[in-house]
């Protein structure tokens, strides 16, 4: 490596630094400030220390245990997301036409719960679940199936899963679809020459050509259900009692609910800290899987 | 002053920003005078100095947060400074593990 960089067109992005100057640092210079005082409103502060943090990372406190019970929900929420629409998605781009005139719709049908605003979708599904007027919770309830997501902590999470689902499986299954696109024919017809099963052909070709789609699609859903705030939240306010209170949540219940600033500026930075580092982990491995490329198809 | 009150400014966290500021400003400097190439180190990614700085101010916040969660911040020594004594917390010694931690970043990754 013995590449100079030049740095000087760093220069050119000095607007772009005075505009998130005003919309993000300062903000979280006063989240820094915040977390380590005490607010008593009209601008009353009181020195604390790091006495929020230590709050914050010892389990047998109140703001303690709403951390880390909101962390383990929502990493929980994230695993079981993850288990669901990755495969799912794999199989729908599996499934979808490679040409003609149906690639065009399916595309266009895949595309539509992307477009839809986020709190249009948790509105969509808190109708949608109501076991008086909702299709889906009326339905159930007329089988003799009991359900009840405001009542019921299975009905919630279970409701709340399935949004999920249902509103990014297909970006998981668009992404895929753009890896199996990119697979030129002479594989597939050298596995035929070969025999390969179908199940042989996804192993050795398929599923290595999605690999770098499905390591941005993984990463994307792992970010954006970690982040989660709008629709658990029109769905069910966080409840039934606490049971799908997500970080963002609890977040929110702390600083606007309680007014705790000094509480809720400690939650946040360690938040960020933990998104931070996914992001950059991210970015990392995005950089890096992309700067490999050339070098292993310029050495074959 | 009144216009940033609701910032709630106190001096030790501007101390700490004004740190960081000067931190930056050198670095950019440095980038600026003296152009780098990126490296690779034990992380087996190519890395400039930004990115080592980066990964070193990352890794001073979890060690700050871990140490307050696992060891606490009691205090380990009380100075005193004529009738008046200060004392130390042991949240120093987290800062001079991330320090220490930050050289080792710089000289390997």
């Amino acid at each position: 490596m013995d590449k100079t960089v030049n740095q000087k067109a760093w220069f050119l992005v000095l607007p772009v630094f005075l505009v998130v100057a005003f919309s993000a640092v300062l903000p979280l210079m006063t989240v820094v400030n915040y977390s380590l005082q005490d607010t008593f409103g009209n601008n009353q502060f009181f020195w604390n220390g790091v006495g929020w943090f230590k709050e914050l990372l010892d389990p047998t406190t109140d703001l303690g245990e709403r951390f880390f019970a909101s962390l383990w929900r929502n990493l929980l929420f994230s695993a079981i997301i993850l288990a669901i629409e990755v495969p799912l998605g794999i199989v729908v781009a599996l499934a979808m036409p490679r040409e003609g005139w149906t690639v065009a719709v399916c595309l266009v049908i895949l595309a539509l719960p992307l477009l839809i605003p986020f709190n249009v979708v948790g509105t969509i599904w808190q109708i949608f679940g109501r076991p008086d007027i909702g299709l889906l919770g009326y339905t159930l309830n007329s089988l003799g199936i009991p359900y009840n997501y405001v009542s019921n902590e299975f009905d919630a999470w279970a409701t709340v899963i399935v949004m999920d689902v249902w509103h990014w499986t297909s970006l998981v299954a668009l992404l895929c679809y753009a890896g199996l696109k990119s697979i030129p024919d002479a594989y597939y017809q050298a596995a035929q020459i070969d025999g390969a099963s179908r199940w042989a052909v996804f192993r050795a070709i398929q599923l290595p050509k999605m690999n770098r789609v499905l390591l941005i699609a993984v990463l994307l859903r792992f970010m954006d259900s970690f982040m989660i705030y709008t629709e658990p939240f029109v769905v069910t306010g966080g409840g039934p009692g606490n049971s799908t209170t997500f970080i963002s949540i609890e977040l929110v219940k702390i600083a606007l609910g309680q007014f705790d600033l000094g509480k809720a500026a400690a939650l946040s930075l360690v938040y960020n800290l933990i998104i931070l580092i996914v992001c950059w982990v991210f970015y990392t491995v995005m950089t890096n899987a992309g700067a490999e490329r050339p070098q292993k198809e310029g050495s074959v | 002053m009144e216009s940033i009150a609701w910032m709630a400014w106190t001096l030790p966290t501007a101390i700490f920003f004004v740190l960081l500021g000067i931190t930056l400003l050198v670095m950019t400097w440095l980038a600026v005078a003296y152009p780098e190439a990126e490296r690779i180190g034990v992380l087996r990614i190519p890395t400039t100095r930004g990115d080592r700085l980066f990964i070193s101010l990352v890794l001073a916040a979890v060690i700050h947060l871990v140490w307050i969660g696992v060891v606490g911040t009691d205090p380990i020594y009380t100075l005193s400074i004529g009738e008046e004594s200060v004392e130390v917390s042991s949240l120093w010694l987290a800062t001079l593990i991330s320090l220490a931690t930050a050289v080792v970043i710089f000289r390997t990754v």
